[in-house]
């Protein structure tokens, strides 16, 4: 059963990833993104990381929103359809995601902390437990995380309303 | 009083009973098919609860604003009115389909069909009384803002999808409006997950059994209740679809059953904001014995449904600035102190209470 959902929403993500790099117009990918994030939240709940599910269906799809105002607000071209041409050079492109690929892929396979358990993990309740580790052995990238959000927040208040405020 | 109070557990648990009964028909009642079974018809009686809840709110809104004008509301059709719902739905099935030459067509002819599911969706994890949430899941009021954060990706979906000036404006407002909410509604909510250590709704609505949360939580709920409304996009936040200025917004260009999608969404993602808050803050199924735990849970949801349509006819809507300044500068700040004096109490108690 749980292998029949897996397959139906990882080929949906993927079919939905591969739509967003290949629609024309820039709202379409954006939406296809929004799919895409939708199945990989799936594919979360299968691996019981019901937290992680809900974190990215409340921060990543609801966000994509505030991506299509963005490129609907700064697409310089007349005409959305061909918003978003596609780049001729896609051996460069293909060249770099693959390395990057190959450069995650062999830090998840050497680290072993990361590796997929063994035994699947079945205790229900992840946002306890998460949360004992995020204020106790992670703390220090937590609170990190939580200062570079800081950072980001003040930086566009700055840059929307100006240091000093002009008239 | 023996066979009262027998009467009264019957008829307490009677879904329950009902429950056990169709599982009893199968050979092992716990088997996949049985839960399969169990699954469909609970999201059959879902769907039943949102067309249901979207059909009487129609008619009590309009006769609720007719209270608050001094007016008679609908009084034409069936006794005082009460008929005119029906014939609304048969005026809207009639009317013509028009998919406006320009549309993105996809996108236009797919939001309203995803804003409607939303409703049945967040509905399904509502404990509608002891034991009896159609889904029991850990994380509630996590997947509960999760589902419903999605309803603004619908808004500009169809504003998008309109092509259409006023629409797309609509859409963006729904966009600055919908994700500045959303924020000091999951902080209000924090206060109560603190003290009951649980995300889960059930045991929510267990740990209000002696003292609701409004007493505990009252800054929260009132956070909770602008911070919903708003979400909800009601006046007086009802800036998406301001008729004088953007021309009802994103529904412009809606017709016929598509827009009816849209009104319907809109009634069921308001009974689902004010189950959340009945669950939440006012204790769930939990009351005076009495009267079975679904009759109180439906009681406290009218309630707050009353007190939505109170405030949707009674304040005029306010400017977009004033409302940015109210989510960022009033209610976000009040939402953290909220958290920073619930842990405070939290702490007060167990160091009192020496746990």
């Amino acid at each position: 059963m749980s292998t029949i959902v897996f397959f139906i929403f990882a080929i949906l993500s993927i079919a939905a990833a591969w739509s967003v790099v290949t629609s024309k117009n820039i709202v379409h990918s954006a939406l296809y993104l929004a799919l895409s994030f939708s199945g990989v939240a799936v594919l979360y709940i299968l691996m019981n990381a019901d937290f992680l599910a809900a974190v990215q269906l409340l921060i990543y799809t609801a966000a994509v929103s505030l991506m299509v105002v963005f490129a609907v607000m700064l697409t310089l071209r007349g005409d959305i359809c061909e918003s978003n041409t596609e780049n001729r050079s896609w051996l460069a492109g293909a060249l770099v995601s693959g390395s990057v690929f190959v450069i995650i892929a062999l830090v998840i396979l050497t680290n072993p902390d990361w590796r997929v358990l063994a035994e699947p993990w079945t205790s229900g309740g992840s946002a306890e437990d998460l949360s004992l580790l995020l204020l106790s052995r992670f703390m220090i990238p937590f609170e990190a995380a939580a200062v570079l959000l800081t950072v980001a927040l003040v930086g566009a208040v700055i840059l929307a309303k100006g240091v000093n405020e002009s008239k | 009083m023996e066979t009262l109070n027998y009467l009264l557990e019957t008829l307490n648990n009677l879904f329950l009973i009902i429950a056990d009964a169709i599982r009893g028909l199968f050979a092992d009642p716990q088997s996949v098919w049985a839960n399969l079974t169990m699954n469909v018809i609970n999201f059959i009686i879902v769907v039943i609860i949102v067309v249901l809840a979207a059909l009487i709110l129609i008619l009590l809104e309009r006769k609720v604003a007719g209270w608050t004008s001094q007016r008679p509301g609908p009084n034409r059709l069936g006794p005082r009115g009460w008929f005119q719902t029906i014939a609304d739905a048969l005026k809207l099935m009639g009317k013509e389909d028009v998919t406006p030459a320009g549309a993105d067509k996809l996108i236009f002819k797919i939001a309203p069909m995803i804003i409607f599911c939303l409703p049945m969706m967040t509905l399904a994890v509502i404990p509608y009384g002891k034991d009896m949430a159609p889904i029991n899941i850990d994380l509630g009021i996590l997947y509960f803002v999760a589902i419903s954060s999605i309803s603004t990706l619908c808004f500009l979906m169809a504003g998008w999808g309109s092509n259409n000036k006023y629409s797309l404006l609509g859409g963006m407002r729904a966009v600055a409006q919908m994700i500045s909410y959303e924020i000091p509604l999951l902080f209000s909510l924090l206060g109560v997950v603190m003290i009951t250590q649980s995300f889960n709704l059930g045991v929510i609505v267990e740990a209000q059994g002696t003292i609701p949360f409004i007493v505990l939580q009252p800054l929260a709920f009132v956070i909770f209740m602008i911070a919903g409304l708003a979400e909800l996009n009601r006046a007086p936040f009802d800036l998406v679809e301001a008729d004088q200025e953007v021309v009802a917004g994103p529904f412009t260009e809606y017709t016929g059953l598509r827009w009816g999608l849209f009104f319907l969404g809109e009634y069921g993602n308001m009974t689902a904001m004010s189950a959340l808050a009945a669950t939440v803050f006012l204790g769930g199924w939990q009351g005076p014995a009495f009267l079975p735990g679904y009759v109180w849970f439906f009681m406290k949801v009218g309630v707050m449904i009353f007190m939505m349509m109170w405030v949707r006819w009674t304040f005029p809507r306010i400017r977009i600035d004033h409302l940015m300044h109210l989510a960022w500068k009033v209610l976000l700040p009040l939402s953290i102190v909220n958290i920073l004096l619930t842990g405070l109490g939290i702490y007060i108690y167990r160091f009192v209470m020496g746990g």
